[in-house]
């Protein structure tokens, strides 16, 4: 009999990390022991991206949609659906919302993925990494065969150009331009570069599109050399992504074995090959020069430009640095055509943007959608919005470099430009919800506590800068704060901003300025009234027990500071100099009788 | 690589091998496979289909199996629907049948009569 299901297994990090691997090894076992090994197959897959509901399992051609999988529901798995026929209920995936609870969905009809339009995750969760051939299957390597058979370089970078693809990794610098700046550039040697050190925290489109379609990458960095007219590509990706590593080294040796990189690809005399470097995840070996840097061996630092890398990049050569997302929509560029990548999205933003939504949502985890979707479907539609009934409060984007924004900016259409002017980034692609329980100025105090470990402490106002701001955010949650405090922290943003000499300062202060416009009265509230509204900043947090107390000596019992006084069967009382605001009180309480004020 | 036939030979191969993981809008032949369906004889002519399917190319059609349909005593039990969700339901039906049903259901957009339920249920 021939195959007749397909179990794919998804062997993305996130999942990995909850045993998909020991999942898709039980999978082969039970079916084995069934005798069904002949007639299904069990796959592994890069991410799906609904990672909230990981491990996930999907079996073809029903598109079953099982979430949450352990090793135990294996067998049952097998036994029922695989054999029998049945699905399996209590792992088939249910909506999250009430009216939808009942039903069971196939994958096709999954809330979370059909708001998307899956460009550059084409193909992750759709076939196996380890097999070039499925991807084959799926057009790889089609786009860089036309290039080289029916396309001059000129012609290539010519069709980039009308695409209106744009630099995911964060600038938004017209992807057709840079290499067409580049190419115009003579030199003995020229490079492409693969930007995979994504170092946003939270983020990870990068890690899922090289975990899941390491070729599409490949071949797009092949398509960029040949429109530049390099023979040679580094992909520099942090250490810290072994599952992408190995997944990529894999990929890349498959392709050399087919013909695919190496010499006189197609026959059409074009040579190309590519190299990994292992980056050691400083967030500012991001930034172009200082990766270049980095790859030469030197200390990771960026430096002034110009001259910019497209006329003296890696090793004093012309280069193009590209990140693995914008890499990943060349293909299907070339192959669709620019007339169709340029028909979706917005006017100056084109195509498609991969998020990594965290946070206080539902539904965390990864999705593409087209430019000019609203901040609004995202969280909602797709996310499923706060969970636990919370209110929504704010959404950040951009990571460290970029901004929050309000409830009042939900409806704003996402691309480049509508971000920058509301004071946020697109960025990499993170984008982290936060609900009424979070504090601003602790987010903001989180963000600058990571650009001030990350500064590479290069230019004075970066490195001297951002540790006076994050010094003066920790005097606010201190509630030592004063008003003058928040001027001061201003002007010190503005002057950071206006004086660093890369990236990283350029945006750091984003945090702090966007925090401050859109939530000025909570910073007031810490300052004046000495407190913190999301109850988060300890220092401000009052613990005080109400007459609700039943005097059942718990909290007393529990309490590590010995703060807490009270008799058997009377109210309870917390001594605020004592009490450290640890919180053993209130979560030990049958009552819910302790309060924080 | 050496030229694009080659890479052009390779996928094809290759997508007859994804082809179950798209989704498809043509027929869909689902097979009662609980332990009835299996007791009379379910596995054969689930394999049947997915073989004969595969031979014939018809790359739009999918075959899954399915739990009870109820019909106990009439298994094997064979639906086939066509893109509208039409369905039409086949009763004891074997390997033998399964060349019938492709060949003048789906390929050919008649019913085979006398193999359905309703007609096997009155013949009885």
């Amino acid at each position: 009999m021939l195959v007749r299901a397909q179990v794919l297994v998804c062997g993305g990090t996130g999942c990995l990390s909850s045993k998909s691997k020991q999942i898709k090894e039980a999978f082969e076992e039970n079916v084995k022991a069934l005798g069904l090994d002949n007639e299904i197959q069990i796959i592994q897959t890069g991410c799906f991206g609904l990672c909230e509901r990981g491990p996930i399992v999907i079996v073809y051609p029903d598109q079953t949609f099982y979430s949450h999988v352990a090793i135990d529901d294996v067998a049952k798995i097998c036994s029922e659906h695989l054999l029998k026929g049945r699905i399996y209920e209590p792992k088939a995936y249910k909506e999250a919302t009430e009216e939808e609870l009942a039903k069971i969905k196939s994958f096709g009809e999954v809330g979370f993925y059909n708001k998307q339009l899956r460009i550059a995750l084409r193909n992750c969760g759709m076939i196996n990494p380890f097999d070039i051939n499925e991807a084959i299957g799926r057009n790889a390597y089609q786009a860089l065969g036309k290039c080289l058979t029916e396309y001059t370089p000129e012609q290539v970078i010519d069709i980039m150009k009308k695409a209106g693809l744009r630099g995911r990794g964060g600038g938004g610098f017209p992807t057709g331009l840079k290499w067409e700046l580049c190419a115009k550039n003579q030199a003995d040697q020229k490079y492409v570069i693969c930007n995979a050190d994504e170092g946003d925290p939270g983020a990870f489109m990068d890690r899922s599109v090289l975990e899941g379609d390491p070729h599409s990458v490949i071949e797009a960095m092949a398509i960029a050399g040949y429109a530049i007219g390099a023979t040679m590509g580094y992909v520099y990706i942090r250490a810290e992504y072994p599952v992408a590593v190995e997944r990529l080294q894999y990929a890349i040796e498959q392709a050399r074995e087919y013909g695919l990189l190496g010499k006189d690809i197609f026959g059409s005399g074009f040579d190309f090959d590519i190299d990994i470097r292992l980056g050691a995840g400083a967030f500012v070996c991001g930034e172009e020069t200082a990766l270049i840097a980095s790859i030469e061996g030197e200390r990771g630092m960026p430096r002034n430009k110009p001259p910019f890398p497209a006329q003296k990049g890696l090793w004093g050569k012309p280069s193009i640095i590209n990140n693995v997302e914008t890499l990943a929509n060349v293909p299907v560029i070339i192959l669709n055509g620019w007339e169709w990548f340029s028909s979706i999205g917005t006017e100056k933003s084109k195509g498609t943007k991969v998020f990594a939504l965290g946070g206080k949502i539902k539904n965390t985890g990864l999705v593409e959608i087209p430019m000019g979707t609203t901040l609004r479907e995202v969280i909602y539609d797709i996310g499923g919005g706060c969970p636990n009934g919370k209110a929504f409060k704010a959404v950040q984007t951009g990571g460290p470099s970029g901004g929050c924004l309000t409830a009042k900016h939900l409806d704003t259409p996402i691309d480049y430009d509508n971000l920058i002017a509301l004071g946020s980034m697109m960025g990499s692609g993170g984008m982290i919800v936060m609900d009424e329980n979070n504090c601003m100025v602790d987010v903001a105090r989180f963000f600058l506590d990571f650009t001030v470990d990350e500064s590479c402490g290069k230019c004075t106002p970066c490195r001297e800068g951002t540790k006076r701001m994050l010094e003066i955010l920790k005097k606010i949650t201190k509630g030592e704060g004063t008003m003058e405090d928040l001027t001061t922290l201003e002007n010190l943003a503005l002057m950071i901003k206006d004086a660093s000499l890369c990236g990283l300062g350029q945006s750091a202060p984003n945090p702090v300025l966007s925090t401050l416009a859109n939530f000025r009265d909570e910073y007031v509230a810490h300052v004046v009234d000495k407190k913190c509204p999301a109850g988060v900043c300890k220092p401000l947090l009052t613990f005080v027990v109400t007459d609700q107390c039943i005097g059942c000596t718990k909290c007393k019992r529990n309490c590590p500071a010995d703060a807490i006084s009270g008799e058997l069967r009377q109210q309870h009382f917390i001594d605020p100099a004592k009490c450290i605001k640890c919180g053993s009180c209130v979560k030990g309480c049958p009552k819910n009788a302790i309060v924080v004020q | 690589m050496k030229s694009l036939a080659e890479l052009k030979k390779i996928r094809e191969e290759a997508a007859s091998k994804i082809n179950l993981r798209t989704a498809k809008d043509g027929y869909r032949v689902v097979v009662g496979m609980a332990t009835c369906g299996i007791t009379a004889g379910a596995r054969p002519v689930l394999a049947a289909f997915v073989d004969q399917v595969a031979a014939k190319n018809l790359d739009n059609v999918t075959v899954t199996q399915v739990g009870c349909l109820g019909e106990c005593a009439l298994e094997p039990v064979v639906e086939v629907f066509d893109a509208q969700g039409n369905r039409t339901t086949y009763a004891e039906v074997h390997v033998a049948d399964v060349e019938t049903i492709i060949e003048q259901h789906i390929i050919g957009g008649n019913v085979v009569t006398e193999k359905t339920l309703e007609v096997i249920k009155a013949a009885k």
